[in-house]
């Protein structure tokens, strides 16, 4: 329970500063109908590969874009919590009764509220430009549930790196260096049977592909349950174990105060 | 009788091999203000983060409200309230929602936290600023919502880790005035870090010297100075003579404490104008050039000198080396 109010007190903490910046929240909102027109117009015309099977890119891509949003949304959280370090907030904090917990998963739900609000921009915009979602309200809730859990994980591992490095220019260096190899190291731009073999054996070890793969086929005509059920189940495991290291990483920053 | 603080023994090297804590022992007595003083890097600020379970000591133990830190961290933490060296604001948010916060992860909810929030704000001359961000505000408005915080669920403990560094002379007198009605007030117990003495002399009933890690000296403010009763002379020599200078004054009554640091002479005198004459003259005798003389009060650096037999400034610097 104490776990659960404290949780609340800080995600509230961190939607109020969030709110404090319009302009951030502007370009947080634009930054995915950025992705999804740009690579939806760049690769339009992948579709008419042989074996490309795909009415339209905008939806093929979209589940995409959600993935890769809430990836890059949640990979940078770190970064506050490596101000608030400096500033001595986090000192203050771990003097204080506040569940360490807490002071991770408060800024992991910040995120997600954020990377929910930007999916489900991704998803109107797709159907303004034509796209369909098969699977229906069902499909697209599947596909936040596997982005929320791949942001919840993103998140925690960033926080967790915030404090062992404890320097912006460090972090920036480990998202940017993890950030967009994963990325295309999925089949978030391309169907499986068109990217080289090696890729897609790394992309099924590749957390961000778990969740391409489970949001597409979940928004598709004929969704595969066990797809999605077991992707999920993996996404979930990473992201506890995420959590646990987030958690722990207090200990590194509390050894070297 | 129990005691609201005790520290025994504290060691505390960090990772990069910098040794802060050699051994610091410490009690303090329950709703009583204690100063811990000394230069930078002396290790008073690594002691507050160890009693505060913000960190933990390689070896030795301390209670703090009869609790032990390792333990029982999470009762001490529900126990002390703490003002750490710069500043613990969210500067994004407003005064009040800085307390509101504070109080709510002590478990004070609804309609008491308000109240409480506006009482302190209106206490600490905030209440106009009370909505406005944090960041707006200026070092002294900082520091006191600082302290504010610190006091939200009315802590028995309270720490404040050099709580003046950094303010201007007349909002560190204003803080002073604070930080002595605190201890007044239902029995606080105040464990408080300094670079000033007359902070220490001021607010603190008791004033441990800190340095290189440990206690150097312990007393009542009174019981430190009357240890350096009468001036402090300095006397800046043209060059280093050794042992010259001191054979010029051992014989000299006038003059006591004599220490030599390379081009730097320094000694006390219960009457510091009509021990200067003597000093030169002794000086001037055995060939010793001398290039400036002042007489002074006693400082800090004199209670550093005679505690720590190294001047502040020498400390400071070797901290800055080490660090």
């Amino acid at each position: 329970m104490i776990l659960i109010r404290h949780t609340l007190y800080m995600t509230l903490r961190h939607l109020r500063e969030l709110w404090r910046q319009p302009w951030f929240v502007a370009v947080t909102l634009v930054q995915p109908v950025i992705w999804l027109l740009l690579f939806g117009a760049l690769f339009k015309r992948v579709i008419e590969i042989p074996g490309f099977h795909a009415h339209s890119y905008i939806a093929f891509l979209a589940p995409g874009v959600v993935v890769m949003t809430a990836m890059f949304n949640s990979a940078w959280s770190g970064m506050a919590l490596i101000e608030d370090v400096s500033r001595g907030v986090t000192a203050r904090f771990l003097v204080s009764p506040v569940r360490r917990e807490a002071l991770i998963a408060g800024r992991i739900l910040k995120e997600a509220v954020v990377v929910v609000i930007q999916s489900l921009i991704i998803v109107v915009l797709a159907l303004i430009v034509g796209a369909s979602f098969a699977g229906g309200v069902g499909g697209v809730a599947a596909l936040f549930a596997v982005s929320a859990l791949l942001g919840a994980t993103f998140g925690a591992l960033s926080n967790g790196f915030a404090l062992i490095m404890r320097q912006e220019e460090a972090l920036i260096g480990a998202v940017q260096f993890i950030v967009l190899p994963l990325t295309f190291l999925s089949t978030t731009f391309l169907a499986a049977n068109l990217i080289p073999n090696w890729m897609r054996s790394v992309s099924d070890v590749n957390p961000v592909n778990w969740a391409v793969v489970a949001g597409r086929t979940a928004t598709s005509a004929h969704p595969d349950w066990g797809v999605v059920a077991s992707r999920a189940g993996f996404l979930a495991a990473l992201m506890v174990v995420s959590l646990a290291f987030a958690t722990n990483a207090f200990r590194s920053y509390q050894r070297s105060v | 009788m129990e005691k609201a603080i005790e520290a025994e023994s504290l060691a505390k090297t960090y990772p990069k091999g910098v040794k802060a804590l050699a051994g610091l022992s410490f009690a303090v007595t329950p709703g009583t203000v204690f100063a811990l003083v000394g230069p930078n890097g002396a290790g008073k600020s690594t002691a507050v983060k160890i009693l505060t379970t913000l960190t933990t000591a390689d070896a030795g133990r301390a209670t703090v409200a009869g609790l032990d830190v390792l333990a029982e961290g999470d009762r001490v933490r529900r126990t002390i309230g703490v003002v750490a060296q710069g500043s613990g604001v969210d500067v994004q948010a407003t005064g009040r929602e800085n307390l509101r916060l504070q109080g709510q992860i002590h478990g004070i909810r609804g309609r008491s936290i308000e109240v409480r929030a506006q009482e302190l704000l209106e206490r600490f001359g905030l209440a106009d600023a009370a909505d406005r961000v944090a960041r707006g505000y200026s070092g002294g408005m900082q520091r006191r919502l600082d302290i504010a915080m610190a006091l939200v669920h009315d802590p028995a403990v309270l720490f404040l880790d050099e709580p003046t560094t950094g303010l201007d002379p007349e909002v560190r007198a204003d803080m002073w005035s604070e930080i002595a009605e605190l201890a007044r007030e239902r029995g606080k117990t105040v464990l408080l870090t300094t670079h000033y003495l007359e902070e220490a002399d001021q607010l603190a009933e008791r004033v441990a010297i800190v340095d290189r890690g440990t206690v150097v000296a312990e007393g009542t403010p009174e019981e430190l100075k009357r240890e350096l009763r009468g001036d402090a002379i300095h006397v800046d020599l043209e060059t280093e003579y050794n042992g010259r200078v001191n054979r010029a004054l051992s014989a000299l009554e006038a003059v006591r404490d004599v220490t030599v640091d390379g081009k730097s002479l320094r000694a006390r005198a219960d009457d510091g104008g009509r021990a200067v004459p003597l000093v030169l003259q002794a000086l001037e005798k055995q060939g010793v050039a001398v290039a400036s003389v002042r007489v002074a009060r006693p400082s800090l650096d004199d209670v550093y000198l005679k505690y720590a037999g190294r001047t502040f400034d020498a400390a400071e610097a070797e901290a800055e080396v080490t660090r």
